[in-house]
């Protein structure tokens, strides 16, 4: 028994949903009770889709236990095969349903549908989220690819194939789902990108794919897993049984989609281009085609050297968002992490290039608390990081799933390729500049054309947060209406973490001396804030007593390292 | 234009409160009942601790569950504004289900470390879940078990607000009966008022009831857990939401007498439901009248504006939230619209009764779903709104029809005169919305 108060990824039937609902012409039965169709909301509201998800929940009551619930499912999955006319139907249970073992699959196996049927054993009670989608599309995957399976001892087709053939080359785009993090937008871009480099795309799958769409999966000479949370199973199936090739560089920011661009010719035996070699005193395909180099480099950016960035994302985000942030931003990446479990040996890796150690968790307050020692100055993670670096007053960009009704954008706006490198430039370093705004905000308060009620986007800071976080704090949806404020300046923050809190800052600030706190004074008010915190880490781990003006002079050489 | 407020015989306070109909009424309320039993597109009742907690800040919920039940608390409720909320899930893992675990020593340990990170909590409310009562996880023995632990600090209850049992707002009804037992018995004379309200509103009714002469006015849920009302032969009790069903029967039990009334949602219904403690307490007709007049007429002319985008349009309700009958006559009788479908969870005739013959003749009621059957039946309507749950609202609006979502009027102030014109406007939006944009 565990106990979760805000939770990363949902139970692994919500992936199989993810999947379900991404694809056309595809149908999700699952034996479910009443109140499992919250989940039906997540696609409604966060990805406003005007269609509901291609799903039938069974709706076992209680007083349905003592009889057949079996006759229940297998009325569900009838009617939901005369209703929908699926191409091809998943059958599934979720977590309630397990536990009373009415086998739904192996039911719809016997009752001759007519559609091809994939039987979803998805444990609820130790696998989650993204774990259920990357099983469902493997398991669809598979069972359409049946009749395809090339006998043992086949040779493996030749990934230049497609010269003999007289053709374009060809890979499917694996992975891309609904409620993942701007898979539209990529799908587009590494589309263009492809097609620039006189490549085709055979399938893309989930997203938007028939299943008669996967059953072309085998023509392509080549897979690219885009997102490895959801395609990793489903490639390494069919690198081991078809043959065919994985690409497994995700294409985000400068340096990876230069290195993607590289493997794929590589794996298919195409010409590498002069601007994709390294080569001396030439401008690169990444120079030309994205902005990322340049703006990286202009003089502007200078103040970016060495902002302390906090990483937390699933793996593929997170450790993306690493190599960009330390070598084409020039962040100091301070904390990486992911809740992607089974991802976590790449995370740990890349940590470890970092010279950091991973945090690998699901308990977002061990992140947020991680967060704060790790004295961030911006912080990258999903929609729960947000809310905790607004309770702790820091700049924010959201790079990943789980999302919000905000991180759907109308514009385009990928995270890879190079677009995907603009995007990602703007959006991490408006926080910043947002930052640097507030300081000009505090600097001119006193002025007399100041006008009181300019407020900060980042709220009140921590504790008096309430209020103001929340007409703007809506985690899943942002679609709940927010309450009356009369009922919620009575409710105030959590008690537990702000306490402890005030009771840590309290005991901090006793230890200021006079002539401590008068040099305090003297440092520019917008490094203020840093230098205190700074200092009261310096005098905690060195056990002083007191902060006079010494300490904060030793503190200052100690950090200026 | 008709003027719907006059020919209204319940208004007056002399008249007896509306007397709960055996069967249909004559020439008022609903036409046949549309059973329906199928996939049904609402929430589970562990979604009523989204408005309690808020309730009493003092308690903590803590569901006995899944994943599953995480992440439907953390979608439904979509607010995560606080860095510990009060409510949680203890998550069943393989180990207890395999039985490697003991799953009650795992509770409490579980219970422990959270009472010592939150020690000002001072109710703890374990609540049971789809899986916990499948396994047949006995939480009334783990609460017996933990309130002899934490005797003197802490005090813990046990409900369930599983979807095998309970839908959406009956998770309130199963926490409020696990509070009373702990209610002291008095026969002292006492309005109580059941059902969660926001305070704003609750403080407004209370400011009302002392001016109508009556002081003694109770809440149950109150706003500080520990902090119960006395019930006993002088409680008389004014329902504030619809879907109290069993706490209702369970505060009779305790001698209390209930109201019947109609809920109090827009000007009639509010003034129907004071009416009739102002009858329970003997207050004189002129006092009656001298305090509510200028509410009511107030009231009238807030919704004014709205009934203008409102009266004639035909309104679907499809179940959810166990608000539909009441909102509907309010809807209907207040607003003018006409009423094409209500649907509701469950029906219970005592509770409704009041509503129910308000209703216009042979009005359209539907108990349970099949919501693809029922969303057949939206089509071939075709209304101007559809009263629904969020997992419909947007694939409605993609079809073209209008929606409100009714997870709305379950964290909005809605009750009273004073807030009659607001609950209006939340169904006027969509069409004035509509009204406004120039897209194609």
């Amino acid at each position: 028994m565990e106990l979760t108060l805000w939770t990363y990824e949902g139970p692994p039937h919500v992936g199989a949903m993810r999947i379900a609902t991404s694809m056309e012409g595809v149908h999700y039965v699952l034996h479910a009770p009443q109140g499992d169709t919250y989940a039906d909301l997540l696609f409604t509201m966060i990805e406003r889709r005007g269609l509901r998800p291609p799903v039938t929940y069974t709706t076992f009551q209680a007083r349905d236990l003592g009889g057949d619930t079996a006759e229940l499912v297998q009325r569900s999955i009838r009617q939901a095969v005369d209703r929908f006319q699926p191409d091809a139907l998943l059958v599934g249970e979720s977590c309630t349903a397990e536990l009373i073992q009415d086998q739904p699959g192996a039911l719809a196996a016997g009752m001759n549908l007519g559609v091809p049927m994939v039987n979803l054993e998805l444990p609820a009670y130790s696998k989650k989220e993204n774990w259920g989608a990357a099983e469902t599309v493997y398991q669809l995957v598979r069972t359409l690819l049946k009749p395809q399976l090339p006998a043992p001892g086949t040779p493996k087709p030749s990934p230049s194939r497609w010269r003999e053939e007289g053709r374009r080359p060809r890979v499917n785009l694996l992975g891309p789902s609904l409620l993942g993090f701007r898979c539209r937008d990529d799908v587009l871009e590494i589309t263009r990108l492809l097609a620039e480099h006189g490549i085709d795309v055979a399938v893309v799958a989930p997203l938007g794919a028939r299943p008669a769409d996967l059953e072309r999966i085998p023509t392509a000479d080549a897979n690219v897993c885009l997102y490895p949370e959801v395609a990793g199973p489903v490639c390494s199936w069919l690198e081991r049984s078809f043959g065919t090739p994985v690409v497994r560089t995700v294409p985000i920011g400068i340096g990876a989609t230069a290195t993607f661009l590289r493997e794929l010719h590589g794996v298919l035996d195409l010409a590498l281009p002069a601007e994709l070699q390294e080569v001396e005193g030439q401008p690169s395909e990444a120079e030309r085609r994205s902005r990322l180099p340049w703006y990286s480099k202009s003089v502007d950016s200078t103040y970016l050297t060495g902002k302390r960035v906090f990483i937390f994302a699933d793996a593929t985000h997170a450790i993306a968002a690493s190599r960009i942030a330390s070598k084409e931003l020039g962040f100091q990446v301070v904390g990486l992490g992911s809740y992607s479990r089974e991802q976590a040996r790449e995370v740990r890796a890349a940590a470890a290039e970092l010279g950091l150690e991973a945090l690998i968790t699901d308990d977002y307050l061990v992140v947020e608390k991680a967060m704060a020692e790790a004295a961030a100055e911006l912080v990258l993670g999903t929609q729960m990081e947000r809310h905790s670096a607004k309770r702790l007053g820091l700049p924010c960009a959201v790079i990943s799933a789980p999302l919000h009704v905000q991180d759907v954008p109308a514009r385009y706006s990928p995270q890879m390729g190079w677009e995907g490198a603009n995007v990602i430039f703007d959006s991490w370093v408006h926080p910043l500049m947002m930052g640097l705004e507030e300081h000009l905000i505090g600097m001119f308060r006193h002025d007399f054309e100041f006008v009181d009620g300019h407020r900060s986007h980042l709220g009140d800071g921590a504790p008096a947060a309430a209020s103001g976080a929340d007409q703007e704090g809506s985690m899943a949806t942002a679609t709940v209406p927010t309450p009356a404020p009369a009922t919620t300046a009575t409710t105030g923050p959590a008690p537990g973490t702000t306490t402890a809190g005030a009771a840590v800052r309290e005991a901090l600030e006793s230890l200021w001396t006079a002539d401590g706190e008068a040099e305090l004074a003297k440092i520019p008010f917008f490094v203020r804030g840093k230098v205190r915190k700074n200092t009261e880490a310096f005098a905690r781990e060195r056990g002083l007593e007191r902060i006079d003006a010494e300490a904060l002079y030793d503190a200052k050489a100690h950090f200026s390292r | 234009m008709e003027a719907p407020y006059l020919a209204i015989p319940s208004m007056g306070v002399s008249a007896p409160p509306v007397q709960p109909p055996t069967g249909a009424i004559p020439g008022a309320g609903p036409g046949d009942i549309l059973k329906e039993s199928g996939q049904r597109e609402v929430f589970c009742g562990l979604t009523s601790i989204v408005w309690l907690h808020r309730r009493m800040p003092d308690a903590f919920f803590l569901v006995v569950g899944s994943r599953t039940c995480a992440h439907l608390i953390q979608s439904a409720a979509g607010v995560m504004i606080f860095a510990e909320p009060r409510f949680g899930t203890a998550i069943l893992g393989e180990r207890d289900l395999a039985g490697l675990a003991d799953a009650n020593e795992e509770l409490d340990r579980l219970v422990k470390d959270l009472l010592e990170r939150r020690p000002e909590i001072r109710t703890l409310f374990l609540v049971g879940s789809c899986p916990s009562e499948v396994i047949k996880l006995d939480l009334a023995k783990a609460a017996e078990r933990l309130n002899t632990q934490l005797v003197g600090r802490v005090r813990v209850l046990n409900y369930s607000g599983s979807g095998i049992e309970t839908t959406f707002t009956q998770g309130e009804d199963n926490a409020l009966l696990a509070m009373l037992p702990l209610l002291p018995s008095s026969d002292e004379e006492q309005l109580l008022i059941v059902g969660t309200l926001a305070d704003a509103v609750e403080d407004r009714f209370r400011l009302i009831f002392e001016r109508l002469g009556i002081t003694t006015v109770r809440s149950l849920p109150p706003r500080r857990s520990t902090d119960l009302p006395p019930v006993g032969k002088g409680t008389r009790v004014l329902l504030a939401q619809p879907f109290l069903s069993a706490t209702a029967r369970a505060l009779q039990h305790r001698g209390a007498t209930l109201l019947s009334a109609p809920y109090p949602f827009g000007v009639e219904g509010s003034r129907d439901w004071m009416a009739a403690a102002a009858h329970a307490f003997g207050v004189p007709d002129d006092r009656f009248n001298a305090v509510l007049d200028p509410l009511v007429e107030r009231g009238r002319r807030a919704l004014e504006p709205h009934r203008e985008v409102l009266a004639g349009k035909r309104l679907f309700l499809l179940p959810d939230s166990q608000m539909e009958i009441p909102l509907a006559r309010f809807l209907s009788r207040e607003c003018g619209m006409k009423l094409v479908e209500v649907g509701t969870p469950y029906l219970d005739r005592q509770l409704m009764a009041a509503d129910l013959a308000l209703l216009p003749p042979a009005t359209q009621l539907s108990e349970g779903q099949d919501v693809d059957l029922q969303l057949e039946r939206v089509r071939a309507a075709r209304p101007d709104l559809v009263l629904c749950g969020l997992g419909l609202a947007n694939p409605l609006e993609a079809e073209g029809i209008a929606t409100k979502w009714s997870i709305e009027l379950v964290f909005s102030p809605i009750h009273g005169c004073d807030q009659a014109g607001e609950l209006a406007e939340l169904f006027a939006r969509p069409l004035r919305r509509r009204a406004v944009l120039q897209l194609s």
